[in-house]
């Protein structure tokens, strides 16, 4: 067993785990966080997608062991807080245009997508549909054939220049 | 249906974002794989490497030396355990040949993947690793494979405790065939593959059984598409009574259809939970899954159209090999008899004749994928089509027109037997051919054809309609199915004038709890907000359907509908009491009951339901409660329709193709809710795509699957799909009060043939008849090549 030390969603969590132990069932299991999902074992879907340090990642390619000392952030930290009635009101701008323009059926992708979408949009501001559909490649949805997927991100880009800018 | 007043329609038709989506998008969500209980232990599978094969050994003593292993099964010592195999719910003939599948194999495999032994152990990975200390011996027996041969004289056989592999023929003959093939003055004919898909919904399966604690009852939670159905299938299969298991689909990664079943996992939870006294959870990998979770299509199709001189339509022949694979699943030999009723699709003819051939082979099993059958159907048809235009020399569009059913015709009883209600195909058609600019492209297509262009541009037409809505149950007895289609909803109206509607549908990404919610406001003229759907908990939806065959919104939405107009009744009469007047003077508009020509004298659907619950002044002649329940059972199926027009660029050097615009034209009669309509043609179309263009389910001569994880089988990403253009006409439907027609099924049934066409479009100059699916640059190259006259060209 070894130590691992890690921030997640802004809580600092410490736990002795198996060096085999996968980031996202160290997430899922060990945490109880299970905002993020699994959908394959070949990396192939993107289900399991946080950020780690800042920069989007399978969390299903990385070991918990090597995230220690990171800082990992999952759809669940993403929402800040909202005013009394509406809680969409604190959601990102992602997760609102998800809502938004129906870019979820399921949604078991949707954390995977919601993460990938903040990288790309970190990345590019403002990506036509091309490079919004380029970015998301490692992402996989079966329900919604993408094209709301895509609208929701460009919505949610520009919303969030908008905010950058005012 | 209950008469009252036509209310108000403000929810109905506007697109109302989704109640569903909250927990969806931050995360808090309820799948199957993240329910922990207290003691909980996990389950891992050992499953046959060889598609055919005698276990002569299962030893599961060294895994039980393994840390963390609380327990470890072979087939043979839970053979007891089962009170019969796992079911199949539809034998569609007397003599139908359904191999013996029990849960966990006792002494012969018929599929890689089948599963041999079980290990429980205190952890997921503990699990997982013990079942590498479970020595198996297999004698290898020869697999069958391919579909044909394995009805061959003398062909081994699948199963050795049957003497055949062919699980049954099944044959509808409508019609004069030999009449109208015989003085026909042009037959086309062509064998077309559906080739085999894997449905992939994104959650993998998953299941977790506890045992009863204080109640005496089990609890399943199990991402399935049909919890009331597994209810009944797992006490019969397992032999715990019904009224002591209590089935919850929770939140559910879509299906498509491979949710759809009673598997073997679900089982072996239930019996080790019973075994053991612990929670037990399963959750399969996605490689896992793609060997022990339903395949899809896979038939070999032999078809023929008798078209008159002036290319009326005289009659069809169609001849189907469909491939069963190892087991007959819930209702696998049922799949592709839903053809019977598609392949004359919109078009009408005096004669059709339907032989399908179900055949067992060494494979995992096939059962319904979205569409089952009906894709399969429309592919042949409306390809066929197209052969026949181009082998006739019209153009096909002009071919369609002649044989389709004129909006006039409706309701129009098919060679098959079966009445549709409503459509109009001409109108959908000519939307879609402006959205699509079809004769400025056709004018691009002959410019570059003339140019010689190497990147050639095909046009692809689907003009479909399908059977859906699951329904009628007198259909569905004598088809031999062995279940109803009616579907329950019960309206509760709380003292403080909120509702819970509760259905028998089981949603898992379709969204009905926005669509219900939104026929209830309705119907009860009570705010969207205050209404809250539950479904998927036999505890709290005690009667139910489920949700697949398109079925869920035309008869679970349509029972909504009915309690609605139900409670409508009663709290008319308890607010004529109220008001003291008399029912008939009474109108009810937007949950608000007004004494005609008084508008003073009036009171709310809220304050009857309240005044109900006090229950201090009511009718003496009627119970003091305004809940209702319906249970429906429509009269006839659903027929959307529509007109799918594809654009591909070819590549005629790689065999590279391109979409380059498509465009939808649906008509699924009166729309609920816009946004979700176009949500589901959306991801319709995507899996249809992916049908014609990526996906194969691909098995070696000795039955291994090639295509064993989402690294081999090409699920597309959203860089390999175009953006969609999708526009509706609006036809309703005449066999439900909603005018609604299905939707959830619609996009994949077109598109698939829409695409190919496209393809071979393109490449009709260079000889190009065909082109096997999925049309990857490999098999457009060879469909070139093969087309390519012998002396030249030839790369
Ligand atoms: S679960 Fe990580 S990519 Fe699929
Ligand atoms: S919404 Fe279901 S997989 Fe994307």
């Amino acid at each position: 067993m070894t130590r691992v030390e890690m921030t997640v969603d802004g809580e600092p969590c410490e736990h002795e785990v198996e060096p085999r132990l996968l980031l996202v069932h160290y997430l899922r299991d060990v945490l109880e966080k299970t905002g993020t999902n699994i959908g394959c074992d070949t990396s192939n879907c993107g289900a399991c997608t946080v950020h780690l340090d800042g920069r989007s990642v399978k969390s299903c390619t990385v070991l918990a062991v090597q995230a220690d000392g990171s800082q990992v952030d999952t759809v669940e930290g993403l929402a800040g807080p909202s005013s009394d009635g509406d809680e969409t009101d604190g959601w990102h701008p992602l997760q609102k245009a998800f809502h938004t323009e129906h870019g979820l059926q399921c949604g078991y992708c949707t954390p995977g997508m919601i993460m990938a979408a903040k990288d790309l949009l970190e990345e590019n501001p403002d990506p036509d549909e091309t490079e919004v559909r380029e970015g998301l490649e490692g992402n996989l949805c079966r329900c919604t054939g993408y094209v709301n997927i895509v609208k929701a991100v460009r919505t949610a880009a520009a919303e969030l220049r908008e905010g950058a800018s005012s | 249906m209950t008469a009252v007043d036509t209310p108000t329609t403000s929810n109905v038709g506007t697109t109302k974002l989704r109640k569903e989506d909250a927990h969806l998008v931050t995360g808090r969500t309820q799948w199957t794989d993240n329910i922990q209980l207290t003691g909980m232990l996990h389950v891992a599978v050992v499953r046959s490497p060889m598609a055919h094969a005698r276990v002569t050994k299962v030893d599961v003593s060294a895994a039980l030396e393994q840390p963390g292993v609380v327990a470890a099964f072979s087939g043979a010592d839970l053979a007891d355990q089962w009170a019969g195999g796992l079911p199949c719910a539809w034998p569609v003939t007397e003599d139908m040949q359904s191999p013996t599948h029990l849960p966990i194999a006792t002494d012969e495999v018929r599929h890689v993947g089948d599963a041999v032994a079980v290990v429980v152990a205190d952890s997921r990975y503990g699990a997982a690793d013990a079942t590498e200390f479970i020595d198996v011996e297999y004698e290898p027996l020869t697999a069958v494979v391919d579909m044909e041969a394995a009805l061959a004289d003398g062909s081994p056989l699948t199963d050795t405790q049957l003497d055949t592999n062919r699980s049954f023929t099944w044959q509808k003959i409508d019609g004069d065939v030999d009449a109208a093939f015989g003085s026909a003055a042009h037959v086309v004919e062509r064998r077309f593959i559906n080739q085999r898909l894997i449905p992939t919904a994104i959650e993998p399966r998953a299941v977790v059984c506890a045992p009863p604690r204080e109640h005496r009852e089990y609890t399943m939670w199990s991402a399935t598409q049909v919890p009331h159905i597994l209810r009944l299938m797992l006490a019969l299969t397992c032999g715990v009574p019904e009224h002591e298991l209590r089935v919850i689909a929770p939140d559910v990664g879509g299906g498509f259809g491979s949710k759809l079943n009673v598997y073997a996992e679900e089982a072996i939870c239930l019996v080790l939970a019973k075994r053991l006294g612990k929670p037990i959870k399963w959750t399969e990998s996605r490689s896992e899954g793609y060997q022990a979770t339903i395949h899809g299509r896979d038939q070999i199709q032999d078809v023929a159209l008798a078209f008159n001189e002036d290319h009326t339509l005289r009659g069809m022949k169609v001849e189907l090999h469909a491939d069963m694979g190892a087991y007959l699943q819930l209702v696998t030999p049922g799949v592709p008899l839903l053809g019977a009723f598609m392949f004359n699709a919109i078009y009408k003819m005096d004669a059709l004749s339907f032989t399908c051939h179900g055949v067992l082979t060494n494979k995992t099993p096939t059962d319904a994928y979205r569409g089952a059958g009906r894709p399969e159907a429309t592919y042949a048809i409306e390809r066929l089509m197209d052969e026949a235009a181009n082998e006739l020399g019209v153009e096909p569009f002009e071919l369609r027109e002649r044989n389709w059913i004129k909006h006039e015709e409706f309701p129009y009883t098919t060679v098959a037997g079966i009445e549709y209600d409503s459509g109009n195909y001409e109108a959908a058609t000519a939307k879609a051919k402006e959205l699509f600019d079809y004769d400025g492209l056709r004018a691009e297509q002959q410019r570059r054809r003339e140019q010689g262009d190497k990147v050639q541009l095909g046009i692809g037409i689907s003009t479909f309609t399908e059977m859906c809505g699951l329904a009628p149950s007198r259909v569905l007895g004598s088809l031999s199915y062995g279940a109803g289609g009616w579907e329950h909803a019960s309206v509760r109206m709380l003292p403080s004038g909120k509702v819970e509607v509760i259905t028998g549908t089981s949603p898992h990404g379709q969204g009905h709890v926005t669509s219900w919610s939104q026929i209830a406001a309705d119907a009860l003229g009570i705010p969207f907000e205050d209404i809250e759907v539950r479904h998927g908990d036999t505890a709290v939806a005690h009667k139910g359907m489920d949700t697949y065959g398109s079925r869920s919104l035309v008869v679970g939405g349509y029972a909504v509908q009915v309690a609605c107009d139900k409670v409508v009744a009663k709290a008319k009469r308890v607010a004529a009491h109220l008001l003291e007047a008399a029912e008939d003077d009474l109108e009810f508009d937007a949950g608000t009951f007004q004494v005609k020509g008084s508008p003073d004298a009036n009171t709310s659907m809220q304050d009857v339901a309240l005044a109900i619950f006090a229950a201090h002044d009511y009718p003496e002649d009627m119970e003091p409660s305004l809940d209702s329940d319906a249970t429906v059972d429509p009269e006839n199926f659903s027929y959307p329709h529509g007109t799918h027009l594809c654009a591909t660029e070819v590549d005629t050097e790689t065999g590279a193709v391109t979409i380059r615009s498509y465009v939808a034209v649906d008509d699924v009669g009166t729309v609920i809710n816009p946004q979700i309509v176009e949500g589901q043609v959306h991801g319709g179309l995507a899996q249809g795509i992916a049908q014609a263009l990526y996906e194969e389910a691909v098995y070696d001569a000795e039955g291994q699957l090639k295509t064993g994880s989402l690294l081999d089988y090409f699920v597309p990403a959203a860089p390999d799909l175009p953006h969609f253009t999708t526009d509706r006409t609006e036809t309703p439907a005449t066999t439900n009060p909603l005018g609604v027609k299905g939707v959830g099924e619609a996009g994949t049934i077109a598109s698939t043939p829409a695409v190919i066409n496209a393809v071979v479009d393109a490449l009709r100059p260079m000889g190009v008849n065909d082109v096997l699916m999925p049309a990857s640059p490999q098999n457009v190259w060879n469909a070139i090549q093969a087309a390519a006259p012998a002396d030249g060209g030839a790369a």
